[in-house]
């Protein structure tokens, strides 16, 4: 091994891949607009959700109360929802959500509370369904709010509080940091979107610097200078890692800008709106655009191994090819390797443990969640990161090996 | 100084078996000659150079490359040889003075020397004005006085062509052939391999006739001459080679 060697290969490598054009657009041009692109994509999809169902009142059906004016009268009064009158079909206009939901006052309720005995009312809802789920609870708000008036009003002829029947309240309070919040809705994507670009930022040259060279013939060329096989792979290695790199680096880049610029400038537009929902709102686009920077930075920890690995794999792969085209028929198939794993990760549910850990691609998409959101498991990360290394190491010595084969250089 | 003793290179191919590119070839070019390696296509003369040249190894047999053996000091081999082949292609990316000096690089040399040395080779081989510009845009002339310039940067003592005119207008090829004749006065070891047999006759020393990896006549081209009782290089190797299969009817 010959480090002069190893550095002039490495420095005519990279000043031949920065004059191409087409590993420019790999590496800058795709990651500043993929990265803004799908962060603006995923935010504008989870506010025009969250807005949408916020936004409409619901519109829920009254069954029965003919004889019951007192509660009806305060349910049409309730400004929250659209009261319509009973029709019989309205179990399936819930289902087939042309109705969000239906309440169901027993008959001579409000004699059965003037009498001091209680009731029992039913409302008829779409489990699960968003805006359902928003009617059904704009529904308890008024059944809650017009029962404790009666209580208070029972209260009160017993000569007693409201305080007598309630001795204390329970306050819940969010103590998770914004990150937190923000880690669990945006923060699955954002370590995967690195991997993925570290994937993609060396496809270009891992093709370009092995079948694209035997193809246009300067492979002979090169091998017939005094140059050893060694020095020669390495050189081509560390040039596809750091256009790989590279593309990290500027989607890093391009998700600061984005995040640093368009998150406020998101907020402060919801939030101008007004009102609850859009309050709401804007807090979630604050937390979901606010990531723990730190946890970032071990991101790209975990990245960097797994970028050797890309690198090093996707030489190897595309050396065994006799031009680029049959390189990527060999490569593309492998996004598929990248993605499915990655799609694993950020299903709910699934969480790091030290079996997913020594899985490569899942591991780091399943930990990143883990880093964005402030949390750091060690053992984990050790682990991760140990296995990524071994990954890493065997995938450049397999890369050495099959330079060294002359039925892959000279293949007839 | 070449040496080939008993030279053989087979491949392992999955339709074809075992193909023996080269078989039993041994031979000597001394420093000053050129030797001519001569065949038809698919006779073993590209295998044979590029063994020589240590970017395949021998299956068997062995050869000494400017007193290196090519199996044990691949790399003191390669410093000293200078290959030329029409499927050695330039970095289209690269300017011509770019390129000479990563070659050079690449070859152990100083950049002072490169520098000098791209001066000199620019000025014989008339290359001042496309020194600079990248050689995806030159023409074929501007390209092989550039390749020209890349197997002489660190002034080999062997030089080998491997059909080096093959595909190249008369005048291209007649630069090619001034070019080996003069790395012969400058007494570098040249071996040439080609199927033209009147680049034979124009250039060589000494012949080699190539069929099916093995070489089957060899000799100045007065001894052939007389040995086949032929004066034409044609017929010597048709003699040589044995008569050509009958067409199919
Ligand atoms: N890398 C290789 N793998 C398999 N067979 C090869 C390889 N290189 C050359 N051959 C075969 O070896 C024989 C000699 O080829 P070659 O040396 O290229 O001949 P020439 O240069 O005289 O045309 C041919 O039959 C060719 O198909
Ligand atoms: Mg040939």
């Amino acid at each position: 091994m010959n480090l002069a060697n190893i550095l002039t290969v490495y420095g005519k490598e990279l000043r031949d891949m920065l004059r191409d054009r087409r590993t420019l657009i790999s590496m800058i041009v795709v990651p500043t607009v993929v990265m803004p692109g799908l962060i603006a994509l995923v935010v504008a999809l989870m506010v025009k959700t969250t807005r949408d169902a916020a936004a409409a009142v619901p519109t829920v059906m009254l069954l029965g109360g003919e004889d019951s004016p007192v509660v009806t009268a305060a349910l049409r009064a309730h400004g929250g929802l659209l009261v319509m009158p009973e029709k019989p079909d309205w179990s399936a206009q819930i289902s087939e959500k042309r109705l969000r939901a239906a309440i169901k006052i027993p008959s001579d309720f409000d004699a059965v509370i003037a009498r001091g005995e209680s009731a029992s009312v039913q409302i008829y809802h779409y489990a699960g369904e968003l805006r359902s789920g928003n009617a059904e609870r704009e529904l308890r708000r008024f059944l809650d709010g017009h029962r404790d008036k009666i209580v208070a009003a029972r209260l009160a002829e017993r000569g007693l509080t409201p305080a007598a029947i309630r001795p204390f309240e329970v306050v819940a309070k969010n103590v998770a940091p914004a990150e937190k919040v923000g880690g669990n809705l945006i923060g699955g994507i954002i370590p995967y979107m690195f991997l993925l670009l570290a994937f993609v930022g060396a496809m270009y040259p891992a093709m370009d610097l092995s079948a694209g060279e035997k193809e246009r013939g300067t492979m002979e060329t090169i091998l017939c200078s005094s140059v050893a096989r060694l020095d020669l792979v390495l050189g081509k290695f560390l040039t596809i890692l750091t256009v790989s790199l590279g593309t990290v680096a500027c989607s890093l880049v391009s998700m600061g800008l984005t995040l640093a610029i368009g998150g406020p400038l998101l907020a402060h537009k919801i939030s101008g709106g007004g009102g609850v929902a859009a309050r709401r709102g804007a807090e979630q686009i604050t937390a979901m655009t606010t990531l723990d920077p730190l946890g970032l930075l071990g991101v790209l920890g975990l990245v960097l191994p797994m970028a050797v690995l890309f690198s090093a794999g996707l030489f190897t792969l595309s050396l065994l090819a006799r031009n680029f085209k049959e390189a990527q028929s060999y490569v593309s198939p492998l996004t598929i390797v990248i993605i499915l794993p990655a799609v694993i990760g950020m299903l709910p549910g699934v969480e790091l443990n030290a079996r997913l850990a020594l899985v490569p691609v899942l591991n780091v998409s399943l930990a990143g969640k883990e880093l964005v959101s402030g949390a750091w498991p060690w053992g984990h990360l050790a682990l991760i990161f140990g296995s990524s290394c071994v990954y890493a190491a065997l995938a450049v010595a397999l890369a050495v090996r099959t330079f060294n084969r002359e039925s892959v250089l000279f293949r007839a | 100084m070449i040496e080939a003793r008993a030279l053989t290179k087979t491949f392992r191919d999955k339709k074809r078996g075992e193909i023996r590119a080269v078989d039993g070839v041994s031979f000597r070019v001394e420093p000053g000659q050129i030797y001519g390696l001569l065949g038809a296509n698919g006779a073993g003369k590209t295998t044979t150079l590029r063994v020589l040249a240590t970017l395949l190894q021998p299956t068997a047999g062995g050869a000494t490359v400017a007193g290196f053996d090519i199996a044990r000091d691949a790399q003191e081999v390669r410093r000293r040889v200078g290959f030329l082949a029409t499927s050695t292609a330039l970095y289209g990316r690269l300017t011509a003075r770019e390129t000479l000096q990563y070659f050079g690089r690449l070859n152990g040399l100083a950049d002072a020397e490169i520098a000098a040395r791209t001066q000199r080779l620019a000025a014989e081989l008339d290359m001042h004005e496309f020194l600079d510009r990248r050689c995806d845009k030159f023409s074929t002339g501007m390209k092989q006085k550039t390749s020209i310039a890349r197997t002489l940067i660190h002034d080999p003592a062997v030089m080998i062509f491997d059909e080096p005119t093959l595909g190249l207008d008369i005048m291209a090829a007649r630069t090619i052939v001034r070019f080996v004749r003069e790395c012969r006065a400058r007494g570098k070891t040249v071996i040439y391999s080609t199927h033209i047999m009147s680049e034979v006759e124009k250039l060589c020393d000494r012949v080699g006739i190539i069929h099916g990896g093995r070489l089957l006549a060899e000799g100045t081209l007065p001894e052939l001459r007389a040995r086949y009782g032929q004066q034409d290089l044609e017929e010597i190797f048709v003699a040589a080679v044995g008569p050509p299969p009958p067409l199919a009817p």
